[in-house]
């Protein structure tokens, strides 16, 4: 259960919140868009999360946890049961496609038996398994983005957060890369979206929480992206 | 495996990756130091030859007339060492060529000598030296150094004058040698100007592929020991690399 309570986050000198007194819970196992134009607030509620930020005022609760008041050195364990998915996809060029996903495993000593294991688990799941050994500049931009997936699964989290993660695909590996995401949220992993992909957010018919100027001015079961 | 040999393993592979990726650093770094070092070496001995150039009368005369001894086998010392009478002469016609000559120093074969030890006090040749084998001489010093020319044929080939030197020219020689050694440094120094140009860019490229390599692994939960570790063993190692060199540089040359 993530839940923000009056939460206000202002890093911008002008004096313009980021985000304004936002107020809203996501329950274990929903699909959740956030949408907004650029700028809007949607990677700070994001990064709130991850504790890259935190919040000037207010609460942000994961499982009745303040992430705001997390020591410092539990805020790895923090981030290792939230895999974060981005645009521009962050791979490590000189890895091969299964080294980037055992990487996430390496830098928390996980056995060589279980990083053998799970690699290829997780690399089926998103329809890797013969691209195991290419190199991110081989691979499409649908594909990057998959390896990526694969990397923020990994260590199995229990929240999927994507920042514009189709920012950067054409329309159809789009359509395939929210096919995995539903998928993934099925098989019981929160997923948090966000996105200003208006056609996504319409096929895919799921909550839409639509912020402007860092305030919340919709939250929506099943919605669409928006009027405009 | 136990879990602290993975780690282990992962450390080094991560530390092994770091350097590799980074050997043009690690050698523009070397390049760096031993160009450097090189430098300093060079303009260390060139101090030191020019301070071996400079005798005595460098800076205090422009002529010097060196007169026979005993071992001189010029035609103009046929009777041998340069008489009482052939001296006085020499002193009277120098002092005649005033205001030309403004000034003339004597110097002796003892003073000549206790000179020429001081020169190559280090040097085994002085053992085998005596006074008897130097020359003595007028050193003289000229009011017009241009007219050197009126001196020099006033007392060349006179019987008792082994020979007349006109120090300008010895001068000339220098400052050509210098000249040749400050072009030198120059080139020295615009090659480490293309390895420090080298050097920066490569940082900047490693820094880059770092800051990804850092970001990611905080994504996805890396204790802050597993984040630095890597980094600060690469460090550790450079430094050490580095220092080795600078020892072997130094024992070397």
């Amino acid at each position: 259960m993530i839940k923000f309570e009056n939460v206000t986050m202002a890093y911008r000198k002008d004096g313009n919140p980021a985000l304004n007194d936002v107020t809203f819970e996501i329950a274990d196992g929903e699909f959740v868009f956030l949408v907004g134009q650029s700028g809007a607030g949607k990677s700070t509620i994001l990064r709130l999360l991850i504790r890259e930020e935190t919040a000037k005022n207010g609460t942000v609760l994961i499982d009745d946890i303040n992430i705001g008041m997390l020591p410092q050195k539990e805020v790895p364990k923090l981030r290792r049961n939230i895999g974060m998915v981005f645009q521009d996809f962050r791979l490590l060029p000189e890895k091969t496609v299964a080294e980037n996903v055992a990487f996430a495993l390496q830098v928390l000593s996980k056995s060589p038996d279980e990083i053998k294991q799970t690699v290829p688990a997780v690399l089926d799941l998103v329809g890797l398994l013969d691209k195991a050994n290419r190199r991110p500049e081989q691979l499409s931009g649908g594909e990057q983005q998959r390896v990526a997936i694969a990397r923020a699964l990994v260590n199995r989290p229990a929240i999927l957060m994507a920042d514009e993660p189709t920012g950067n695909l054409d329309p159809d590996t789009s359509v395939e890369i929210m096919r995995l995401l539903d998928q993934i949220n099925k098989a019981g992993t929160t997923v948090i979206m966000a996105t200003h992909d208006a056609g996504i957010v319409d096929q895919m018919r799921k909550r839409v929480i639509e912020i402007t100027g860092g305030t919340i001015i919709r939250d929506q079961a099943r919605g669409v992206y928006g009027y405009s | 495996m136990s879990p602290f040999m993975t780690r282990v393993r992962f450390v080094l592979g991560e530390v092994w990756q770091g350097i590799s990726r980074s050997i043009t650093l690690t050698i523009a770094l070397i390049a760096t130091f031993a160009i450097s070092l090189s430098l300093l070496g060079v303009s260390l001995l060139v101090g030191s030859q020019v301070n071996e150039m400079k005798d005595y009368w460098f800076d205090k005369v422009e002529i010097s007339i060196f007169l026979c001894t005993s071992g001189s086998d010029t035609a103009t010392c046929t009777n041998g060492p340069a008489t009482e009478a052939q001296k006085s002469q020499i002193r009277t016609d120098l002092e005649a060529m005033q205001p030309l000559v403004a000034e003339i120093f004597f110097e002796s074969q003892q003073d000549a000598y206790n000179r020429f030890i001081e020169r190559f006090k280090s040097s085994p040749i002085s053992a085998n030296v005596t006074p008897d084998q130097l020359p003595e001489s007028f050193r003289i010093k000229l009011s017009n150094p241009e007219e050197f020319i009126t001196v020099v044929n006033k007392f060349t080939s006179r019987p008792g004058i082994e020979a007349v030197r006109d120090q300008r020219a010895t001068l000339s020689k220098l400052f050509s040698v210098l000249g040749g050694l400050q072009a030198l440094a120059l080139g020295f120094g615009l090659a480490m100007l293309v390895v420090t140009s080298l050097l920066v860019n490569t940082i900047r490229v490693t820094a880059y592929a770092r800051r990804r390599e850092i970001g990611i692994m905080r994504l996805v939960g890396a204790s802050k020991m597993a984040l630095r570790l890597p980094f600060l063993l690469e460090a550790v190692f450079g430094a050490l690399v580095r220092w080795d060199y600078r020892d072997w540089d130094i024992k070397f040359h």
